[in-house]
């Protein structure tokens, strides 16, 4: 495909541009723990957390970077930082 | 018709009948009196574009980037210390691929600080992707204004430019200079016709972000549209003067250089001083010649090989240094030597306003025919 004259773009990019293979730790979420307090959702500066059917919240590991604000913020610490596996 | 007119009002007149339909800019020396009479201009009513008033340089030319991926003919003015202070902005420009055409009254570069006259300021944006002119007089400067948008536009090119000529030595002169009719300009340019333009209806960003996997091929493209620009700016000086007369279709020029043993390579207003000394020289039987560089970007390497291609020896006059190495005329026109056995010689002069006179081109052809070169020129011993 040619490039774009000047790099331009029409609107979504950020969608196309998947950048979860930049995680090296991944965030895994503690169902015991979680209070569903939304903290991590308000935080995550990617917004790529979301609430599950069952009233849980898990990031998106498509676009989730891996830079641990969630991990950091969870007041009940109920988010492990794990290194990923490539 | 010819009129005696200050430079900096012969290139607003010009940027005026090129109808840009935004202008921003800051005033400074030497190139405010340009943007002060464009001001007026607009505030007259005899130029019907929006003057944005701006804070500093670097948001003058965001504003031209605005306005001009907006779809408008865009028209700034810089110098000096206003154009270092763009230096983020004009790689963006080059790279959205936006047609803004901006004029550079040449100043030197602080530290320490000087108001005056060299090349340093555009040569060290010689990199950024625009396109760069550079006038001997007033009649150039202003003619070059009008090839310079019709060159940017063209969709094979999509670069800005840069028309440079020297600060007070042309800015603040008054000479006789041919100014073409509204109606001369009209048919040579026509209304900008914007490749892709900013539409709420349609939205696009200029400029995105490019990973290691596209990035690299993005400044290639980048390249091929400058060396694209060559036939381009061919074409358009030819037009031009077969119109009015002045062709630009070269971009060097040689002034009695066929037979000449010597030849002389520069650019700007030092072209002339070299004339009247190569004329003479030439009374005295020195076969001596001159090159003059008008388009330094696209850099044109074959036809300066060809141009030299029987000369005995060149000197290089800068009037910028790439401190640390050599001045930057002098290094790409020895690379468009390489593999001839020509000697080439730099040297670096009229720094920070410093004459540069007849005597001084005959001293360097002196130098020159004597090997002796790539130095700093005319240096005054006593203060070192």
């Amino acid at each position: 495909m040619a490039l774009a004259i000047g790099c331009r773009a029409k609107p979504g990019k950020s969608r196309d541009n998947k950048t979860g293979s930049w995680r090296v730790f991944k965030p895994v979420f503690d169902k015991e723990k979680c209070t569903k307090c939304g903290l991590c959702m308000t935080l995550c500066p990617e917004g790529c957390i979301h609430e599950t059917d069952e009233e849980f919240v898990e990031p998106d590991y498509t676009y989730c970077k891996g830079c641990g604000i969630c991990a950091e913020e969870c007041p009940g610490e109920g988010i492990a930082m794990l290194q990923e596996e490539k | 018709m010819l009129e005696i007119v200050e430079g900096s009002h012969a290139v607003a007149e010009a940027v005026k009948l090129c109808r840009p339909q935004v202008v921003s800019a800051y005033p400074i020396t030497p190139q405010t009196h340009i943007v002060e009479a464009l001001a007026d201009m607009v505030a007259n009513c005899q130029l019907d574009a929006d003057y944005i008033t701006v804070e500093n340089e670097l948001s003058a030319l965001s504003a031209c980037i605005g306005a001009s991926a907006a779809g408008s003919r865009v028209y700034s003015a810089t110098t000096s210390q206003g154009l270092a202070l763009m230096f983020e902005v004009c790689f963006n420009a080059a790279g959205m691929r936006l047609p803004i055409v901006m004029t550079i009254a040449n100043r030197a570069l602080g530290a320490p600080l000087s108001i005056w006259n060299d090349q340093q300021d555009s040569i060290s944006l010689r990199d950024s992707g625009w396109l760069q002119f550079y006038a001997e007089d007033n009649q150039e400067a202003t003619d070059l204004h009008f090839i310079a948008y019709k060159v940017c536009e063209d969709h094979s090119v999509l670069l800005p430019a840069m028309v440079c000529f020297d600060g007070f030595i042309l800015s603040h002169v008054y000479e006789p200079v041919d100014m073409l009719s509204q109606e001369d300009v009209d048919r040579y340019l026509p209304p900008f016709n914007p490749y892709q333009r900013l539409d709420a209806a349609d939205p696009i960003s200029f400029g995105m972000y490019a990973t290691p996997d596209y990035y690299h091929e993005f400044r290639y493209e980048i390249d091929n549209a400058a060396k694209r620009a060559k036939e381009v700016i061919q074409k358009a000086g030819k037009e031009f003067g077969t119109m009015f007369g002045r062709d630009y279709s070269a971009l060097v020029e040689g002034y009695r250089l066929d037979d000449a043993e010597t030849a002389i390579v520069a650019m700007g207003s030092i072209c002339g001083t070299i004339k009247d000394a190569i004329d003479e020289m030439r009374a005295e039987g020195r076969k001596v010649g001159l090159l003059k560089i008008r388009v330094f970007r696209p850099f044109p390497s074959e036809e300066i090989a060809q141009a030299l291609s029987n000369v005995k020896r060149v000197a290089v006059l800068d009037k910028d240094i790439s401190l640390g190495a050599k001045g930057a005329v002098a290094i790409e026109v020895r690379d468009a030597l390489y593999g001839s056995v020509t000697p080439v010689k730099g040297y670096v002069l009229g720094l920070g306003g410093r004459d540069v006179r007849k005597k001084d081109i005959k001293e360097i052809v002196s130098l020159v025919e004597k090997g002796v070169g790539d130095q700093f020129f005319g240096l005054r011993r006593e203060l070192l």
